[in-house]
């Protein structure tokens, strides 16, 4: 039997799972369209685990951009997630050493966002049995879509814009989180970074807009309870 | 495009884009494993990484800056965007935001 918290962890997953399908199946085809074998295709998942870097470094390997910058732009493209560790970092505290590793390795947007918003709500949930029911739904959904992709080579057709449900599953977790002013003002100043550098090399208007916004979001929290 | 490299070459970068990506997961959590709790500074400023990592998926997603302001508004995921944000405003649900969503994506493709 699971326990109730894990469960409720796989619940919240669900919605975000829809979204996750066609990426995988995605990053599946386009890693054997790039030349790499099913098993090459199917590691990447499994030791990567991470979509936007996955998907980087098969389309420059695809290129034959050199091996330095290949593995460069992916591991930029994951620095946003050093914040997700710093701040869920007290919540894995209380966890042995082991679990906090595997935990760690399962760290996504997803599975940060569902269980950062779970974990301040203290609402008496079982931190690690919710974290590993959200993380592993979305872990072996990663894999099974994955194989999937690399197993059909063909995909959902791009005018169906499926793969639109990622951004709407963080939209709606955006709607959720922005309950004050800073926050408002966070989100506002991070997207409109994010936005102006879209273009930027490296995926840094991602990590350039995340810090931007949170540096907006500590100055208006500060100014606010100064006056 | 297919690539040259050989399978030596696609698993190095396999493994080490795979254990850099380990290190800066697990940076943190064993950073503050070995320190005695979060700095209150550092705890203050994480409050707003949700807001404003969400914030920096979701806008370059949604915004497609466009030559004119009429072109860059009337932007078939712009404009899905906005009616998905008023129902995740309304009902905190995810499936009815992403179903809505996508349905306004269909309809405003379809019309413009």
């Amino acid at each position: 039997m699971l326990p109730d918290d894990f469960r409720a962890g796989v619940r919240a997953a669900l919605p975000s799972l829809l979204g996750l399908v066609p990426f995988g199946l995605v990053a599946g085809i386009a890693a054997v369209n790039a030349g790499l074998s099913p098993f090459q295709a199917i590691g990447l998942s499994a030791v990567v685990f991470a979509g936007a870097a996955q998907l980087a470094a098969i389309d420059l390997l695809a290129r034959d951009a050199s091996l330095a910058v290949v593995v460069v732009t992916a591991v930029v493209i994951n620095l946003r997630m050093a914040m997700y560790s710093a701040s869920i970092a007290p919540y894995f505290e209380s966890f042995r050493r082991r679990w906090a590793v595997g935990c760690s390795y399962l760290l996504t947007d997803v599975s940060y966002a569902l269980s950062i918003a779970e974990f301040t709500d203290e609402s008496g949930t079982d931190r690690r049995w919710y974290y590993l029911g959200v993380a592993g739904a979305i872990w072996a959904v990663w894999q099974l879509t994955t194989v999937a992709g690399v197993l059909l080579g063909a995909g959902i057709p791009e005018s169906w814009g499926v793969g639109f449900a990622v951004p709407l599953v963080f939209l709606t977790l955006l709607v959720g989180d922005v309950s004050d002013r800073p926050r408002l003002v966070a989100a506002l100043v991070g997207g409109s970074v994010a936005v102006v550098g879209a273009t930027w090399p490296l995926n840094l208007g991602l990590l350039g807009g995340a810090l931007a916004g949170v540096v907006a979001g500590v100055v208006v929290d500060w100014r606010g309870s100064d006056a | 495009m297919t690539t040259t490299y050989g399978p030596l070459a696609i698993w190095a970068v396999v493994l080490v884009v795979g254990v850099a990506t380990f290190a800066i997961r697990y940076s943190f959590v064993y950073l503050f494993g070995r320190i005695e709790g979060v700095p209150p500074r550092v705890e203050e400023a994480l409050r707003f990484v949700p807001a404003a990592v969400l914030a920096a998926l979701v806008a370059p997603a949604v915004v497609d800056p466009g030559p004119t302001v009429a072109a860059t508004v009337l932007d078939d995921r712009l404009l899905a965007g906005a009616v998905a944000a008023v129902v995740a405003w309304y009902t905190e649900n995810m499936f009815a935001t992403i179903a809505v969503g996508l349905l306004a994506l269909w309809a405003v493709g379809a019309v413009l």
